[in-house]
């Protein structure tokens, strides 16, 4: 079985928890990504070379041009309760990142909470899983990796990348009472997966109740 | 005994982990991430399991102890506890520590410290079987045979 370079994508992942590092390691391993665990959003930070200041709207591609970071990351999945920094200040950071708002961002938690779902998804993140995440899980990156793949290469084209962030506008356009149900069933495909309804459920009353 | 004896027996002593709760699906699903690349990926996890675990028991024994109870500390280290019990699949460990948290919302230091007698418990217990559980295959490989069911 052939791996070509092009299926090398790089994830960086970032959780407090020894043993879930272990294991979203261990994942993304089996499904052939290359892996680096950090335990802190600020050494995310540091590894994505974005300590320093980087306010300037610089035209570099979404790789850091920063001296320090000469890997490109593909992804980012980051636990949501982390001490200091949390899953979501790491994500509004690279996304407020001139060079790094193009990387996908997934965020993990071991708590169901809707408001905490949306509000991560209303900042850009791609996906939002419930722990322990599964390989079913994981399977369910590569389309956001790759539709960061296409965006790159349309760069050049101009206005392509705000036209692409549309499914973010959906999100904001829509009611947070309101969350439909593809929203829903994208995040975490329970039913359909067999698995027992009580692991994942954004229910709706739950949804209208946290607003 | 033999390596089907001992095959027979791994089986009938995992059942019995799921039946009585000590372990849930995800074990399983670790146990499909470890194979001949991977060999101990299971222990491994249940090695850095074991050592948190014990860690976090003491800081919570420490933390109850004092005068005035620092209830936020507590919930984070249950909370911390709650996450790797579910990411082995330690059920019962993460149930108590369901109720643990509730009891910290409730600031009651006599519930909380219950908790963290049935927590000492209920580890000890999953530690003793899943050693057992590994034990069980070791002896299968040192028979010959493979582990994996």
């Amino acid at each position: 079985m052939g791996v070509d370079a092009e299926s090398q994508f790089h994830v960086l992942a970032v959780d407090d928890s020894i043993i879930d590092r272990k294991l979203i390691e261990r994942l993304l391993k089996t499904s052939s990504y290359q892996v680096t665990t950090v335990d802190s959003g600020s050494k995310a930070l540091e590894f994505l070379g974005l300590l320093e200041d980087e306010q300037s709207g610089s035209d570099s591609p979404s790789v850091s041009s920063h001296a320090h970071q000469v890997v490109e990351v593909n992804l980012i999945i980051t636990d949501y309760c982390m001490p200091g920094m949390t899953g979501y200040d790491l994500l509004k950071r690279v996304k407020e990142s001139s060079s790094l708002r193009n990387i996908p961002v997934v965020i993990m938690s071991s708590e169901n909470v809707p408001s905490r779902i949306n509000r991560c998804l209303e900042e850009g993140a791609e996906e939002f899983f419930l722990k322990p995440v599964r390989l079913s899980d994981v399977h369910r990156l590569k389309p956001h990796i790759m539709k960061t793949k296409v965006k790159e290469k349309k760069r050049g084209e101009g206005q392509e990348e705000e036209r692409e962030k549309c499914h973010e506008g959906e999100v904001q356009s829509i009611g947070k009472q309101q969350q439909p149900e593809h929203q829903i069933s994208n995040k975490r495909k329970s039913m359909e997966e067999g698995l027992s309804p009580d692991r994942t459920r954004l229910r709706y009353s739950d949804v209208a109740a946290v607003v | 005994m033999d390596v089907v004896q001992l095959k027979r027996q791994l089986i009938a002593f995992t059942e019995l982990l799921f039946g009585e709760g000590f372990l849930d699906e995800q074990f399983n699903q670790l146990q499909q991430l470890q194979d001949e690349n991977n060999p101990n990926f299971v222990a491994e996890v249940a090695t850095l399991f074991f050592e948190d675990s014990e860690r976090i028991l003491n800081e919570l024994a420490n933390n109850l102890d004092k005068q005035s109870v620092d209830f936020k500390k507590v919930d984070a280290h249950v909370h911390q506890l709650k996450g790797s019990s579910s990411s082995i699949g330690a059920q019962r460990v993460q149930r108590v520590c369901i109720i643990f948290r509730n009891f910290c919302n409730e600031r009651n230091v006599e519930g909380c410290l219950k908790c963290l007698q049935q927590l000492k418990h209920e580890y000890a217990l999953v530690k003793s079987k899943l050693e057992a559980l590994f034990s069980l295959e070791q002896q299968i490989l040192a028979a010959g045979g493979s582990p994996s069911i």
